[in-house]
């Protein structure tokens, strides 16, 4: 072997109602493969009802350098949360 | 399972390459010192990207050799209890290998260049697989030790500074567990058997103790990498600290089973609440580590069959993976 089969990234979901979680990767040779191996290398212990494989080269990610760019806007934004406002206790629950 | 102190004597102090500011350097430092979390694509100082590529490389590298040690006696386990046990424990061996090489992978290395690397012996792996499972009780020894010694080196790896590192060593602690306490349970039944098997975990307990001493890594004066390790919180305990916690959880467990530990010296310290133990032999340690250890050439020439035995399986993988695109794309 030459050179790596490709590398997938494997997502579980550990049981029906919550949603699939990056659980890691294994490499494979076909997308096939890539479940078998995902359910053997991650699922040995009960935790999942469900896999999804993903080649990691079809991923595309944000890059770190970006993240003030990206994420800072949202910081000073408090008033999109609810505890922004002052609602008398009279109203009661809101 | 297992991981071993990788601060042995003789390696180079790393050097910091030019390409890279004291601003940057400080900024890295305050992130490692605000205890957050450094990820794959982050900015990180070379040599802390080259310090957690070899670690993890050979950590991952002794979980793949611990398999062989206990594969020796899986055809033999005494009950069908026993050897479904010890398939399922070296059956996680070779996940932690996988969760541990992923991990390794996301700092740039491929897969492929470090099993190479261990194929031609130069990358390294735990000391404690280079010796051998000479009796059923040694598959208890190094349950509750060996696998005793990892849980307290690889406890603190889960707050390790480099995300996926610390996300695969959560996910090895969870499972390793159930690793120590069904070697303890072998030694606990062989313990209360007859005297052979008394003899015979007495045995196992004189040879595997040592040797589990040594997993932790050389005496804190002759670690030369360490305090770069503990700047970066890679290692959150110095080698003779894990030592001593080691020591003074697994005493009173030997003391439990009606076992002796081969150390005259061993004694409790009162006032300390800590036991005192004789002095390790370092010269060994260097010995097996340099490959003159009792089974060195034996587990490498168990590993590279396995790859050469392998290769036609993932030859025809690919052949069918190939086939099976090439229908598609028609």
């Amino acid at each position: 072997m030459s050179k790596d089969w490709p590398l997938y990234e494997v997502f579980i979901r550990t049981k029906s109602g919550l949603s699939h979680r990056h659980a890691g990767s294994v490499h494979a040779a076909d997308d096939e493969m890539a479940l078998n191996h995902a359910r053997d290398v991650y699922t040995r212990r009960n935790e999942g009802v469900s896999i999804w494989v993903v080649r990691s080269s079809e991923i595309v990610a944000s890059d770190p350098q970006d993240s003030a760019a990206l994420f800072e806007p949202a910081q000073d934004k408090i008033y999109r949360h609810p505890t922004f406002y002052k609602i008398p206790e009279d109203v009661g629950n809101m | 399972m297992y991981t071993q102190s990788l601060d042995q004597k003789g390696s180079k102090t790393e050097h910091v390459i030019e390409t890279e500011s004291a601003e940057q350097l400080a900024a890295f430092q305050i992130r490692i010192d605000a205890e957050e979390k450094i990820e794959a694509k982050d900015w990180m100082p070379a040599a802390y990207r080259r310090t957690l590529v070899r670690q993890i490389a050979q950590h991952a590298h002794s979980e793949i050799i611990g398999m062989q040690p206990e594969g020796n006696w899986l055809t033999r386990a005494p009950t069908l209890r026993r050897k479904s046990i010890l398939l399922a424990k070296v059956q996680d061996e070779a996940g932690h290998g996988l969760y541990l090489y992923s991990a390794a992978e996301t700092l740039g290395i491929s897969r492929l260049q470090m099993v190479e690397e261990l194929l031609s012996g130069k990358a390294k792996y735990s000391s404690i697989f280079n010796y051998p499972t000479l009796s059923w009780a040694d598959i208890g020894a190094i349950g509750w030790l060996v696998d005793g010694a990892a849980i307290m080196n690889q406890i603190p790896l889960c707050r390790c500074s480099y995300g996926p590192y610390a996300r695969a060593m959560v996910r090895v602690c969870k499972e390793e567990s159930f690793h120590q306490r069904q070697g303890y349970e072998i030694m606990l039944d062989l313990s209360r058997g007859n005297d052979a098997q008394k003899a015979m975990a007495q045995d196992a307990l004189n040879r595997w103790w040592w040797p589990s001493l040594m997993m932790f890594g050389p005496s804190d004066a002759d670690s030369t990498h360490s305090a770069q390790s503990m700047a970066w919180k890679i290692k959150r305990f110095s080698n003779d600290e894990l030592r001593q916690k080691f020591v003074d959880a697994t005493v009173p467990q030997a003391d439990f089973l009606g076992l002796r530990m081969p150390d005259d010296d061993l004694e409790l310290n009162k006032d300390s609440g800590h036991y005192k133990f004789g002095e390790i032999n370092w010269q060994e340690f260097y010995d097996v580590l340099a490959g003159n250890g009792p089974c060195n050439q034996q587990r490498m020439r168990v590993r590279r069959a396995a790859q050469d035995n392998g290769a036609w399986v993932r030859e025809a993988a690919d052949a069918y993976a190939q086939k099976q695109a090439a229908r598609e794309a028609a």
